[in-house]
């Protein structure tokens, strides 16, 4: 059967050149790049040629980008380090109710340990106001952490404006850019980035490595304890293999970036066009400008999500939903909750991502698709028939 | 995730619709959780279930087992209907995974609340069936798209 995988947030496909680039440090480059002879020269090279890769992309130096174990670890060392080095500042945090659960759930952790966070409100477009930014800055706040994009509905922060408003104020701001990093532009100088997060399998880079970005002078300190890698600040054996891979993907993705996310872009909004027009009582989740290249989220009333996810399954393609059902709680996401949702309607969401190989032709077969299939789970809906009956539609 | 059997049920749902002037119709679960069942029963002079139809607006376990369950009851007794328990609409389905099972109880608890709205509407009294406890309320979605 075709199978169409439009669930590109989640994960990407390691691409070929990436792989091919990871190969020989598998079986031929393999000696430890902290050792001292020749042999591991070669594997030093792949290391810093990965590093000087991503620090041109973010306009950052290279001695500032630490690789680590993924956009998880990234996200938990930047929140944990900071609240460890900047304690005696104040305990203060600010982020948003939209983060990723890898700094929500680090952040209520803080919280246990005695700090003290603001979680900000989105608008109905998943965007942060940068005068709650503002307003919310205390004394004693140490940092902000606003993601760059939302992985559920795409939606891409302002920002700039609120690593402004960080600077001027002397305080730490991080973000989570795992979404974003490669896809569209980012400068650290800028934008005033001081910390920022991303994975490699994101973009088209192998699973299991990402970096931390710390700029110089951020006075975090290691929270991986062990070896002297990455500047005393990250032990561990180099994940050789990864970090080329990830460089090799970082590069590419960068040289195509701006054809890419044109391309995206139009796909992206030939979709949500043809849902929108084609599928009665559906919207669009997210900011419709401000938004991902790759990213689509739609609600569609009186159904639910996974019963979505598996007809489409059924019919090769591969998308994911904020329902309920498919999160093993009984609230829907949180994204879709913060932007103003009521649950019976954030039940039925749908994300699809698309990506580097997706065509036209794929978009117009998911849609026909999703027009079947949000039809007869309508039909079979007891929601939709007293809706139907009460506007006098039946 | 799902056994082939649910997969059958949810691909293929039987006795999905509705029935005019049902003898007794039963909804239940609530939107918020993300599950709602309804049950419309038929049934004739003699206590049999003629026919019976559901619509379900949840997972695919939801379906699946709001199917396996309609199946179960038609065309027997409202006394042998009684027995039909969210086990035995589990164990027709070859299981379900555990975070599920509270779907194979909606299923039990929507027949027993269309039997109770016919027991209700006829004035009878059928042994041991109590009053459903949840019920869908009023919540009414009135944004606008």
């Amino acid at each position: 059967m075709r199978r169409i995988y439009l669930d590109h947030a989640a994960t990407t496909k390691t691409r070929k050149e990436a792989v091919e680039a990871m190969l020989p440090y598998f079986t031929e480059h393999y000696a430890n790049p902290s050792a001292v002879y020749s042999f591991a020269g070669e594997a030093k090279k792949g290391l810093d040629e990965s590093r000087k890769t991503i620090a041109d992309i973010l306009g950052a130096k290279p001695e500032e980008i630490y690789f680590t174990g993924g956009g998880t670890e990234s996200d938990n060392w930047a929140l944990l380090a900071a609240a460890d080095a900047y304690e005696q500042k104040g305990k203060h945090i600010i982020t948003t109710k939209i983060e990723h659960h890898a700094i929500l759930h680090t952040c209520a952790y803080l919280e246990k340990k005695g700090f003290e966070v603001t979680y900000l409100d989105v608008d109905e477009f998943g965007l942060v106001n940068p005068e709650d930014v503002e307003k919310a800055v205390r004394p004693d706040t140490i940092l902000i952490s606003v993601m760059f994009a939302n992985n559920e509905i795409g939606t891409v922060e302002p920002v700039k404006e609120i690593g402004a408003i960080a600077k001027n104020h002397g305080v730490l701001f991080h973000t989570d850019a795992v979404q974003a990093f490669a896809h569209i532009p980012i400068n650290v100088d800028e934008m005033n980035i001081d910390m920022l997060s991303a994975s490699g399998h994101k973009f088209y880079g192998p699973n299991g490595v990402g970096f931390l970005y710390i700029r110089k002078g951020v006075k975090i300190r290691s929270y991986m304890h062990g070896g002297a890698q990455e500047r005393k600040r990250r032990a561990g054996t180099s994940n050789t293999p990864g970090i080329v891979g990830m460089g090799t993907a970082a590069k590419l993705a960068a040289s195509e970036m701006e054809r890419e996310s044109e391309r995206q872009c139009r796909l992206r909004d030939y979709l949500i066009g043809r849902v929108l027009k084609e599928i009665p009582y559906s919207r669009l989740n997210g900011d419709p400008k401000r938004r991902l290249p790759n990213n689509v989220n739609f609600c569609f009333r009186f159904i639910e999500g996974e019963s979505m996810l598996i007809n489409l399954d059924l019919a090769g393609i591969c998308a994911s939903s904020g329902s309920a059902c498919t999160s093993g709680s009984l609230d829907p996401s949180h994204v879709l909750l913060a932007i103003g949702l009521p649950h019976e309607i954030a039940h039925g969401s749908l994300r699809l991502t698309i990506g580097d190989e997706t065509t036209q032709e794929d978009l117009d077969y998911v849609a026909d698709q999703l027009v079947k299939i949000v039809g007869n789970l309508r039909n079979m809906s007891p929601l939709y028939e007293d809706f139907m009956k009460k506007n006098g539609k039946k | 995730m799902y056994s082939e059997k649910v997969m059958d049920h949810f691909q293929n749902p039987r006795n999905v619709g509705e029935i005019e002037n049902a003898s007794g119709m039963g909804t239940v679960g609530n939107a918020k959780c993300g599950d709602i069942m309804r049950i419309y029963l038929d049934i004739d002079e003699n206590h049999v279930i003629r026919d019976v139809k559901f619509k379900t607006f949840g997972c695919g376990a939801a379906v699946a087992t709001s199917s396996m369950a309609t199946e179960l009851v038609k065309g027997k007794t409202i006394e042998e209907a009684m027995q039909v328990t969210n086990k035995a609409v589990c164990e027709a389905l070859d299981g379900l995974p555990p975070v599920k099972i509270h779907c194979s109880l909606l299923a039990e608890e929507a027949i027993h609340a269309a039997l109770w709205d016919y027991a209700e509407k006829n004035n009878i009294v059928i042994e041991g069936l109590e009053k459903p406890k949840t019920d869908i309320g009023e919540e009414e979605i009135e944004e606008e798209y």
